[in-house]
Formats: C-alpha cells, sequence, structure tokens
C-alpha cells in the first residue's frame, strides 16, 4: 500500500457557500483515490471575481492571501476548472505568485479531474451513475489548462480529463456535444448582460436536451448554477450535476 | 443601466428566429475556417510567422511608413496624411471636389466605416455607392455593416429580396441568392461606368516597393481602381508590411481565416497609378500610434481583419453585429474599443473571457487577455460597484466576517429569489431562476462531519 497523498483541499466560496455537497463529494472522491484530504477553514476566495471585474487591489490582496494559505500544501486540489485557472494563469498578470515559489505552488494546484487522471492516473474509482450525460467544457479548464482540446484548435484530438472519468463509471452513456462553446456565465457578464448570457445558455441546453441528455455534468459549479438557473427558468433541459458528485454515486453497490 | 451590447442584442436580434439564423450563418464561417485551416499541415507556424513579421513591423512602423511613402511617391502615388476621422474625410472631400466629382465607387473598407466618410461624402453632395455586395445592402438598408467581411450577415435572404424588390425591380418574393447578386451585379455595373473617382480600402501595404494590396471576392476593388481616372486608397497606418515575399503569408492565413476559401478570388498588388490615372493613398492615423505608443497594448495593431474572432464568438453569434457601439464588433472590437473610440470602455465587460478568440487568432492577438488587461486598466468599477466591490473584497479577506455574510445570505436568499424592484438579484434573476439555498456551507459542514479544520 503506498503511502497516502497529503492533498490541500481548495474549495472555491461559491461551492462553500451554494453547493457543499459539491466540496463534499470531491473530498470523498479524493479520500477513495488514495489520499488524505485536509480543508483549512481560513480560505475564502481566491480573487477570480474581482480579477475578472478589474477590482485589482481587492483581487491581488485576496490572490495573495490564497497562496499563503495554501503554501504549506505540497498538492492543492480544487473542484473548479476556473478557479484553478485564475491561480495557475491570472495570478502573475496581476503581479502575485510570480517568483519561483509562488510559480511551484501554482504549479501544484490541479483542478479535480485534471489531478485524478494526470496525476495520480487513477480513472476508474468505481461510480455508477446509469444516465445520459452531456458535458460541458467549461472556458478556463478548456483553454486555459489545457483540459482537452477546443474544437478550434487544429490537430490532434485529446479527450478531457472529464470525458475519460466519465467513460469510466458505471452505467453512464455519454451524450456528445455538436459544439464546445461557452455556456454564457462569465462570472459578472452573467449580470450585466444577462440577455445575451441567457441566449448562450439556453442555446447549449436546447442541443443537449435534443440529444436525449438527462443531465449535464462539468468541472464548474458556477457555470452549472448559471445552466441550472436557465433550465428552471425554462421548464426543460437536462439538469446540472457537477462532476464530483457523479464519481461521488455508488447507489446499488 | 444595462451593457450597451445587452440593450443592443435585445434591439437588434429581437427573436428566437432571428438569433438561430444569424448564429448559424455565423457559425457556418467558423466551421469552413476550421475545415480550410485544418488542411494547411504548418498552419501553426504561418500563424507565428504572421505575428513576427506584424510585430516587426509595428515595433519599427516610423520607419516602414517613410519607406512606404518613398516608394510609391517614386511610383508616382499621391501619399497624404491624416492624423484623425475629421482630416481623413476632409482629404478625401477635398480630392474629390478637385477633381470635380459627383460620383464615386467605393469598394469595402472598415476603416472609412471608422471615420464615417460616406455621411461626409454625402453632405458635401458627392454620391457614393458602395459596390461590395454586402456593402450594397447595408447601404440601401441606412445602416452601418454587422460584420466585418460579411457586412449583411444579420439579414435574411427574404429581407434581401425584398429590398432588391423595392430598389431594383427584382420579382416579389426572389430569395435565390444567384439571382439577387446577378440584379445587383448589373445594378452596380452602370453605375460603376459612371463613376469618375474609385475608393479602395486597403489589406496590406508594401514598405519595400510601395504597393498596396487589395483582395476582394468580387473584383468590385479592382473595377473601382481601374475604370475611373482617379484612385484614391484608403489605410490604417497599421496595415504595412515590410517586404513583398512576406505578402504570401498573410494572404494564405487571411482567406482561409475569414471564410475558409483557400485563397480570396481577387487579389491586386497595385504599384503607382495606371497610364493616365491618377493614384492618391491616404494614410491614417486616428488613435494608432498612441495605441502603438502603449506596449501593452499594442498586438492590436496586428490585426488583418479576417473576421475569424467575430465568427467563434458566442457573444458576437448571439447579440448581433449591430449591438455593439462603434465600427468593428466581436471580440477585436472589444480589443480596440477602449482605445478608440469614447463609446468603447465598457467593450471589454462584453466578454466571457472564454478563450476561442485567442485560440482562431491568425497574428496570434492574446485578445481575451487584453479584454481582461482593458477591464484592469480602463474600466476598473466605479462609484456604487467600486465600493461594493472593496466592501466585498475586506469581508472576503477575513473569514470570520465571510462566515457572517454567508450567515445573512442565508436569511435573505428566499427573498432574493423573487423578482420584485430593487432586487439586487435582478441581474441573474432578468433570465434565470436563483437555486434554492442548500442550508449549511460546505466549512460548516466539514466541521460537524469531519471535526474542526486546520
Ligand atoms: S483580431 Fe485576429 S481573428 Fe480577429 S479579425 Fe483581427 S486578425 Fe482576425
Amino acid at each position: 500500500m503506498p503511502e497516502p497523498l497529503d492533498v490541500g483541499l481548495f474549495v472555491p466560496c461559491y461551492v462553500d457557500q451554494l453547493a457543499p455537497e459539491v466540496g463534499l463529494a470531491t473530498a470523498c472522491v479524493l479520500e477513495r483515490a488514495g489520499c488524505r484530504v485536509h480543508y483549512d477553514a481560513g480560505q475564502t476566495c481566491c480573487g477570480q471575481p474581482f480579477l475578472n471585474m478589474g477590482a485589482t487591489a481587492a483581487g491581488t490582496r485576496l490572490a495573495q492571501r490564497h497562496l499563503d494559505i495554501f503554501q504549506k500544501y505540497e498538492t492543492i486540489v480544487c473542484p473548479s476548472g476556473s478557479c484553478t485557472a485564475t491561480v495557475r494563469r491570472r495570478y502573475p498578470e496581476f503581479g502575485v505568485g510570480a517568483d519561483e515559489a509562488g510559480h511551484a505552488q501554482r504549479a501544484r494546484t490541479f483542478e479535480l479531474g485534471e489531478f485524478l487522471v494526470r496525476r495520480l492516473e487513477r480513472t476508474g474509482l468505481g461510480a455508477r451513475f446509469p444516465h445520459r450525460v452531456a458535458v460541458l467544457s467549461s472556458c478556463h479548464g478548456l483553454r486555459d489548462l489545457g483540459l482537452g482540446s477546443a474544437s478550434e484548435n487544429l490537430g490532434t484530438r485529446e479527450r478531457s480529463p472529464t470525458e475519460v472519468l466519465l467513460g469510466e463509471v458505471e452505467g453512464l452513456s455519454l451524450v456528445p456535444s455538436l459544439r464546445d462553446e461557452c455556456c454564457g456565465f462569465g462570472g459578472s457578464f452573467a449580470v450585466r448582460l444577462p440577455e445575451v448570457s441567457a441566449r448562450m445558455g439556453r442555446a447549449r441546453l436546447r442541443e443537449w436536451a435534443d440529444a436525449g441528455a438527462e443531465y449535464v455534468t462539468g468541472t464548474d459549479v458556477s457555470c452549472l448554477l448559471h445552466l441550472e438557473g436557465i433550465r428552471q427558468r425554462e421548464g426543460s433541459g437536462p439538469e446540472a450535476i457537477h462532476l464530483a458528485e457523479i464519481l461521488a454515486r455508488t447507489e446499488d453497490r | 443601466m444595462s451593457h450597451p451590447v445587452e440593450s443592443g442584442a435585445r434591439r437588434e436580434l429581437g427573436s428566437p428566429e432571428a438569433i438561430l439564423r444569424h448564429d448559424a450563418s455565423v457559425f457556418d464561417l467558423r466551421l469552413r475556417r476550421d475545415a480550410a485551416a485544418g488542411e494547411v499541415p504548418d498552419w501553426e507556424a504561418l500563424c507565428d510567422r504572421a505575428a513576427a513579421v506584424k510585430a516587426h513591423g509595428l515595433d519599427h512602423l516610423d520607419r516602414y511608413l517613410e519607406e512606404f511613402e518613398r516608394r510609391a511617391t517614386e511610383a508616382g502615388a499621391v501619399v497624404h496624411w491624416a492624423s484623425d476621422a475629421a482630416a481623413f474625410c476632409a482629404t478625401v472631400g477635398d480630392l474629390l471636389e478637385e477633381h470635380a466629382v459627383e460620383r464615386v465607387a467605393k469598394s469595402k473598407s472598415m476603416l472609412t466605416e471608422e471615420c464615417g466618410l460616406n455621411p461626409h461624402l454625402e453632405e458635401r453632395g458627392i454620391v457614393v455607392v458602395d459596390t461590395d455586395l454586402g456593402e450594397r445592402i447595408v447601404q440601401l438598408e441606412a445602416e452601418p455593416p454587422s460584420h466585418i467581411i460579411v457586412p449583411a450577415i444579420h439579414r435574411s435572404r427574404q429581407e434581401i429580396g425584398e429590398l432588391f424588390h423595392r430598389r431594383m425591380g427584382t420579382p416579389r418574393g426572389e430569395t435565390d441568392p444567384e439571382r439577387l447578386t446577378r440584379a445587383a451585379r448589373r445594378d452596380l455595373r452602370t453605375r460603376f461606368l459612371s463613376a469618375q473617382a474609385g475608393i479602395t480600402g486597403v489589406n496590406f501595404a508594401v514598405a519595400e516597393t510601395g504597393s498596396l494590396v487589395v483582395v476582394t471576392n468580387e473584383g468590385n476593388a479592382d473595377l473601382g481602381m481601374s475604370l475611373p481616372p482617379l484612385h484614391i486608397a484608403c489605410l490604417g497606418i497599421e496595415k504595412l508590411i515590410p517586404r513583398l515575399d512576406d505578402l504570401p503569408t498573410f494572404l494564405r492565413l487571411l482567406a482561409r481565416s475569414a471564410t475558409g476559401q483557400p485563397i480570396s478570388a481577387y487579389t491586386s498588388v497595385v504599384t503607382g497609378p495606371r497610364p493616365g490615372g491618377e493614384l492618391h493613398i491616404v494614410l491614417v492615423d486616428n488613435g494608432r500610434s498612441a495605441l502603438l505608443g502603449d506596449a501593452a497594448h499594442r498586438s492590436a495593431l496586428r490585426c488583418i481583419r479576417c473576421g475569424a474572432c467575430l465568427n467563434t464568438c458566442p457573444v458576437y453569434r448571439r447579440a448581433g453585429g449591430h449591438a455593439y457601439p462603434g465600427p468593428i464588433p466581436g471580440p477585436i472590437g472589444s480589443v480596440l474599443g477602449p482605445a478608440m473610440h469614447e463609446k468603447g470602455a465598457s467593450l471589454p465587460h462584453a466578454s466571457t473571457l472564454c478563450g476561442s478568440c485567442t485560440a482562431v487568432c491568425p497574428v496570434r492577438i492574446d485578445l481575451h487577455d487584453q479584454l481582461l488587461a482593458w477591464r484592469r486598466e480602463g474600466s476598473p468599477p466605479r462609484g456604487f460597484e467600486a465600493l461594493l466591490a472593496r466592501l466585498a473584497g475586506f469581508v472576503m479577506a477575513r473569514p470570520r466576517l465571510y462566515r457572517m455574510a454567508g450567515a445573512l445570505a442565508r436569511v435573505v436568499w428566499p427573498a432574493l429569489r423573487v423578482r420584485f424592484p430593487g432586487n439586487p438579484a435582478h441581474g441573474w434573476l432578468a433570465a434565470r431562476e436563483l437555486p434554492r439555498h442548500p442550508g449549511a456551507s460546505f466549512s460548516a459542514r466539514w466541521a460537524r462531519e469531519r471535526g474542526a479544520g486546520e
């Protein structure tokens, strides 16, 4: 039996407040993959919404705070592609974590699926979810973290860690997407341009509904809350569920 | 106050059918680009090269502009400089008046849109006929182009058929694109023949030879350059490329990125006036040198106006080009907006930062990073929003306050889910429901189930 890997759990603020079950499912999946999960209750927000809004002073302060809190962990795992991308890719643009130590820490911050597939090389985790599931490839994971190949990129295609993991889930059938474009969330965009945002979301939901999807899953609670909100308003479409929640399901076992 | 692109989208693409049609026709161009680019084995290397050539050209623009002026003058052209839109319009208007021109044929040029040339000339009593088919359609509809390559892409075939019926006497109900195109060509040809001057845009200007490169699919620019005795070519100073040898790289990228064609139907390289004719070249700054001086944002000047970033942009496709204030819509328009016009300051927020634009740009402009950079520098939150951001930042930096705020949110949440005037969640509720609050936070449940945190 190998020594369990110590993992610091990075729970984005909106997951903490609005989707606690996603955080719990993440911990559960990590433990099933053989990790020892640590949670520092001092964490709040990585600063992403502030940085993306242009509120740089508050954003950089929170970013620095995030790095300070997670410095002690060898490995940091987050159930969000966009928060991970903020830490890994955006921080240095704002002058945070640009030094050697910061660089190393940002490089050991992973999105959940990425960590399981690419770092641990664990894909089969004994989950069972007998449903037709579509995948939302959230943009920051797809393009900023390189989780899978965006359709506009030429050359060889690579499956995203999410797709690899779902492929191993018992009973689950993947509903192919015609497009991999943005769902329209985009943080402050969703409230600044709600109608355009909803047009984008409705288009995605319609596409998946037409393909017979019961659920849509992804790595970002924020995008999923947006899609779920539209589904509830429109009264139809696939239900949103986070990747960690599917991986944590072992019903009938 | 809602964002201009939001209100524009509601106004311009009002019905679900219109949105679907617009999205489908624009996305079709993206797919054509994917296929065409995919057939070029060294596509990425080609993009790198184009980006490097443009970047080098911009770094030494002063030198190349001088060289271009010298060579073009040697070849017999007259070179004019215009510092801004007003100076540009005045220069072109004066030239036309000096030559007693009453009717002018104009081919596609985003620069003339940017500077408002048409209205200026019309005010001076000069009749301008746009000779690009799409430009002609929007001209007849008295509206600006909604796309930089396909100006009338927001119009359905039915609408165009109806317009041609009214203005060119095509049979009512005619929607066959070929027959409509033929009718427009016939109509335009007579106008070409009576035009006393041609105005064209320019895709590339070669410093080494003083040549202008004009690319079209309809050959209309070529007619405009060769039929009338006077040719006025208009270009922004960023169109310079150093050498003629650089040209093929750009031509390979441009047509494929724009429409998925291996090469545009007509590519003309013009060096000096044709025998017996006059060639005037107007080089326009209009904010470009200021952008050039800004190293963090200079990359936007590499743009070759291929439209690929528009075609891939899910915001553009569902808002429509007319939703964007300013002459250029879509990602590149939002990147140039804050630097180029006063209505452009909020444009960097009309994006989800999904990054697809950056991925397709053949000259490697870091479009979505630029949008974020502009948010940071150009349009940080102001007034009440700034206050809220500071307050939220203060709270978020203090776990206990953060938890108290979370507890408070839990209490008011059910009220936020209902639409009422003044609801702070109105932006969210405008398009979607607010989900039920899950109750206890993750940290509370973790503490309860696993003991206190670390
Ligand atoms: S920014 Fe790039 S993709 Fe967009 S129009 Fe310009 S060259 Fe084309």
